[in-house]
């Protein structure tokens, strides 16, 4: 087995072309940023909204569960049938899916910023616009960014499903390698996957760690940063 | 046609409903197995980390780390770490009880940790040994934060099995490949709507389930109105 997966990675056909290593990386990069960027320009201002008026948390949480439920490859197959293109499928089937994390967690992370912190912040006479963007966002960011991290990982996985509507990126090596029983091309996707998502989440959680003003960072030190439903 | 006279046709076939009945019932076994396996193997990893503090980093690391791997990855290289065949469904229901295990073990160092180290010592001063003060004290008063992650991992369990059906074992996903491979919506739409009712009634019985085992939770509620703190 462990042979197999070496031998895999040594031979140099798989490296280049089409359905070399860095080709398949990169696609599968590329699938997730350009999801993760759609699911976050349309969750996080629903989920700031929610988070700052406080209306629509009931509804919002509720249908957030409901799409957790979906099962991914239920999704993708019917998108493609619905669309019978696999990019466009696959894209939207991944939007859908790392939306519920996002908004989850902005709208936790709005939820869990102390009201006497927002009570003294309108005190000293900030308006709901500077409330919002000047206290609430910046000490909710940890939570925030954890909903974001969570929408990566599912991304991540969730690109590789849907290789099995063709969609091109890492999860070709295992399906291909499964069909042709080709152990090593299977175990090396595997890896190759799981490297890629754990790469991803160490960086965002050095992102997180940029990102995060001091004073907050040294408020949330030893905190969870776990984001739940 | 239009898709609600393809739906009747899809479900007039006796075929078909003897298919959705077994997918379905092969759906509950293969996500509520790696449940309740995974609750147990997070208690006994949760208990070593509550009792022995120094393995508690390393515990948390390697739940997350197993989290981060994506389904499809864990599905395929879990037959060549354990040793059995392909299309062996074990494959489906140790990968999931890993995910619920990792899922659930921050839960339950969290819920360890928040039992009032007072009632731990008059339960000891009452004479109970450590095993049993923590199957009798500790583990029930830790509930109401597990059940809360038992919520979760529960959707997305019940969701994940579906992704099995790439390996050849997947419940309802099954429903999933047969319409993709025909060009058939009614078989996927189906899927889709029975994993979504199967993981609300779930929820459901999981809410109740939490009810019967905090009956103190109901009985201390007015209590806690009438005296504030």
């Amino acid at each position: 087995m462990i042979g197999e997966i070496i031998d895999w990675f040594t031979n140099s056909a798989n490296w280049q072309g089409e359905d070399g290593v860095p080709t398949r990386v990169l696609q599968h990069l590329g699938y997730v940023l350009l999801s993760l960027v759609i699911a976050t320009v349309i969750a996080v201002p629903i989920g700031l909204y929610v988070g700052h008026t406080g209306r629509g948390g009931v509804l919002l949480v509720g249908s957030g569960n409901v799409i957790r439920a979906l099962p991914t490859l239920g999704l993708v197959t019917f998108l493609f049938l619905l669309f019978t293109d696999s990019d466009i499928a696959a894209i939207i089937g991944l939007v859908v899916l790392a939306i519920p994390p996002i908004l989850a967690g902005t709208y936790a992370g709005l939820q869990a910023v102390d009201r006497s912190v927002v009570d003294a912040a309108e005190g000293m006479g900030m308006r709901g616009g500077q409330r919002l963007w000047q206290i609430e966002v910046p000490i909710a960011l940890p939570i925030v960014l954890g909903g974001v991290r969570n929408a990566v990982l599912q991304l991540v996985a969730t690109a590789a499903v849907a290789a099995y509507v063709g969609l091109g990126g890492l999860g070709r090596y295992l399906l291909d390698g499964l069909a042709i029983l080709d152990y090593g091309e299977v175990a090396a996707g595997a890896i190759l996957t799981a490297l890629l998502a754990i790469v991803l989440d160490l960086v965002l959680a050095t992102v997180q760690r940029a990102l995060v003003p001091r004073g907050v960072r040294l408020a949330e030190a030893g905190a969870k940063k776990e984001v739940s439903a | 046609m239009s898709f609600f006279d393809e739906l009747g046709q899809y479900l007039s076939s006796a075929n078909n409903r003897e298919q959705i009945v077994d997918t379905l019932a092969e759906h509950c076994y293969l996500a509520l197995l790696p449940l309740v396996l995974g609750i147990v193997l997070a208690i006994l990893v949760g208990w070593l980390g509550n009792t022995w503090p120094r393995a508690r980093g390393v515990i948390l690391v390697v739940s997350n780390l197993v989290y981060t791997v994506p389904s499809l990855a864990l599905f395929v290289v879990i037959p060549s770490l354990i040793g059995t065949k392909m299309l062996d469904s074990i494959n489906v229901v140790v990968a999931l009880t890993l995910y619920t295990a990792a899922l659930l073990v921050r839960p339950v160092l969290d819920a360890l940790d928040a039992v009032p180290p007072a009632v731990i010592a008059s339960a000891t001063a009452m004479g109970y040994r450590p095993a049993r003060r923590f199957l009798t004290v500790e583990l029930p008063l830790a509930v109401p934060v597990l059940a809360a992650g038992v919520r979760v991992a529960s959707v997305s369990n019940i969701s994940l099995v579906s992704v099995g059906a790439l390996i050849g074992v997947g419940g309802l996903g099954v429903l999933f490949t047969d319409g993709f491979q025909r060009e058939y919506f009614s078989p996927i739409v189906v899927g889709i709507a029975l994993t979504l009712v199967l993981a609300l009634v779930v929820d459901l019985l999981l809410v109740l389930l939490r009810r019967v085992l905090t009956p103190w939770d109901r009985a201390a509620a007015p209590v806690k109105e009438e005296v504030p703190a």
